[in-house]
């Protein structure tokens, strides 16, 4: 999607991808949340946002990536209702939220970032008090699928304050899914929580978007979001700095550094071997050049890792082993939160 | 309106009356009929009828508002105050509710119990003196007005407070003592003069005097007086409560 920034002294990454569930002539046809220009200044005078801009689209899992005090909390706390904006407006599948917003909030589902639920209540009655406040019809099965889903069912008596830590975020999930909602916000939902409910969480997600709600996250953990969102975008400062399609990003801002393992030492590189700045190894055993994307060559561009190998081979050099190091979200995302500091 | 979503509440916050029942029922009751016993038995045995009522009846109205004034104003301000202090107010401030229906499910509550509290303690009255109530109809409505204006007053308490001391200490040193002094135990007239004018100012000598006048038709200051300062109380209370949700005081940053 479009973006972004164009603030003074900031920096300006634009691109022109378009989505690849959307067709470009009918930009709001299917954002199941707009946000435009949304801007907030704390009491006392902190300006956590500085103009967001942002669409999410419906049925995709979106992970929101900055550092801390970036805003993000900020963010979803004005989009759920918990924050007033100092400007700006936010439609919720074009409701807006704040002259309509109760038909808003029915839409939004959120996990807060603090673990905080009522300690003296069952498990059972925080879930089914959830969906009475918002308004739906108490729903034994449905409640009852959700423990399940979330293995909570062993604990729906359990008073929430004798469990486990991770037991108490599922709880919160349970609650921010009993009004059955279209966008679901999870904001940094695997902060402090072990392997196994981090794994389960994310099959839960998986199924939730499969049914076709919108899931918003943060984290911090960058190769989460590699793994699990759809669209990346990043904030710091307040403001988007870049709102894009993973893959394309990871193709666009990436790079692939490819290693050749050579059966022989070799002394030095022979001139006019490959088109491109190229280094050798210390002991002499590989060679090794980066590129950028997954692969930058072809279309008569930039040579190849086939072309090294057909020089190689023309000049008898033998190798044993070829290696690409794909670089992670997380170089990408430091380099970018670096560049605008 | 979300009517379901103030039910949620209403019956969440009652609720918690069930897990805090001695603290919110039993010590009242139990409290009240320690006054009953030394002062209604006891010491009112020894004590003239005040304008034709025993002692012990006499003392019955301002006991029983004595336990329900303290009684909504904690528990509607431990009611708002709790989800802020647990961050647990997140899912209420993200519920399609509006404040008026926040209003309904808290006050309506902590009024609830307060209502019930009050003819608990008047059954319990019954068994240490008799008495008969003259206008059974209006002691039952200034208990219901008594009952949600000070539970309005509690929960706008509960937004204000940034700890537990707070919460406890207006209850303890500013209810409790106005009602003592608000003609609980005597009549201001019987009260020298400059004392008498000073005890108008106490706006629970009119609760109180209102509340007595419901039970035995006698009155101070007399019941239309009690009964607009009352409405003037509640009112005074909604406007607060409204101006407090417009502005988000206390709730969205
Ligand atoms: N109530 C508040 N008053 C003043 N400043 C705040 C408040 N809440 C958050 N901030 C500040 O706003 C910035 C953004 O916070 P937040 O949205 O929580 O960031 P993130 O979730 O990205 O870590 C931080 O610098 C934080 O200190
Ligand atoms: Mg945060």
């Amino acid at each position: 999607m479009e973006a972004v920034s164009n603030h003074e002294g900031g920096p300006r990454i634009l691109n022109s991808l378009s989505s690849r569930r959307l067709p470009e002539e009918n930009p709001s046809l299917d954002k199941v949340l707009s946000i435009s220009n949304l801007t907030k200044t704390y009491d006392n005078g902190y300006r956590a946002l500085k103009g967001v801009d942002l669409a999410i689209e419906r049925g995709e899992i979106f992970a929101l990536l900055g550092p801390n005090g970036a805003g993000k909390t900020t963010l979803i706390g004005i989009v759920c209702g918990l924050v007033r904006p100092s400007g700006g407006e936010v439609l919720v599948d074009g409701c807006d939220i704040a002259t309509d917003y109760r038909a808003a909030r029915k839409k939004i589902g959120l996990v807060p970032q603090e673990l905080s639920a009522n300690m003296f209540e069952s498990v059972w009655g925080t879930v089914t008090f959830s969906r009475g406040l918002f308004g739906k019809r108490a729903d034994p099965a449905f409640v009852e699928r959700i423990l399940r889903d979330l293995s909570l069912w062993d604990k729906k008596e359990s008073n929430i304050r004798q469990l486990s830590g991770g037991m108490k975020r599922r709880v919160l999930i349970a609650k921010a899914l009993a009004h059955e909602p279209e966008i679901l916000f999870l904001d940094e939902p695997t902060a402090g929580v072990d392997v196994e409910l981090r794994r389960e969480m994310w099959e839960m997600v998986r199924r939730l978007r499969d049914k076709g709600v919108t899931i918003i996250l943060t984290t911090h953990y960058i190769e989460e979001a590699e793994d699990m969102a759809d669209r990346i975008g990043v904030i710091d400062k307040g403001e988007i700095i870049l709102v894009e399609e993973k893959h394309a990003l990871m193709r666009r801002l990436g790079k692939t550094r490819v290693t050749v393992g050579l059966s022989r030492k070799l002394d030095a590189i022979p001139p006019g071997l490959f088109a491109r700045p190229l280094d050798l190894a210390e002991d002499g055993l590989s060679l090794a050049f980066t590129q950028k994307g997954e692969d930058d060559s072809g279309a008569g561009a930039e040579p190849g890792l086939a072309d090294l190998l057909k020089q190689l081979a023309a000049r008898g050099i033998d190798f044993r082993s070829v290696n690409a190091d794909r670089s992670s979200l997380e170089d990408i995302f430091i380099d970018l939160v670096g560049k605008s500091r | 309106m979300n009517w379901i979503g103030v039910a949620a509440l209403y019956k969440f916050e009652l609720a918690r009356t069930w897990r805090t029942l001695f603290q919110s029922i039993a010590s009242p009751v139990l409290s009240t009929a320690l006054y009953f016993v030394v002062f209604g038995s006891a010491i009112g045995s020894r004590m003239p009828p005040i304008d034709g009522v025993p002692y012990g009846a006499f003392i019955v109205p301002g006991l029983i508002l004595l336990a329900v004034l303290t009684e909504s104003v904690s528990n509607a301000s431990f009611g708002i105050y709790l989800p802020r202090f647990t961050g647990t107010i997140y899912e209420i401030l993200s519920a399609p509710v509006s404040a008026i229906e926040v209003l309904l499910g808290y006050v309506g509550a902590a009024a609830t119990k307060s209502v019930l509290l009050g003819l608990i303690i008047f059954a319990t009255a019954r068994i240490f003196v008799s008495f008969e109530l003259v206008h059974p109809w209006w002691s039952l409505a200034f208990l219901v007005l008594i009952s949600v204006t000070f539970a309005l007053f509690g929960f706008l308490l509960g937004l204000w407070a940034d700890g537990f001391e707070k919460l406890q200490i207006v209850p303890l040193m500013v209810i409790s003592p106005l009602t003592f002094l608000g003609g609980t135990f005597y009549s201001i007239n019987m009260l020298p003069t400059p004392w008498r004018k000073i005890a108008l100012f106490n706006p629970i000598v009119y609760l109180v005097d209102g509340f007595r006048w419901a039970f035995y038709d006698i009155a101070s200051v007399g019941p239309a007086i009690s009964l607009s300062l009352t409405l003037a109380m509640l009112l005074i209370c909604v406007g607060l409560v409204i101006y407090v949700f417009k502005t988000g005081y206390r709730l969205r940053t």
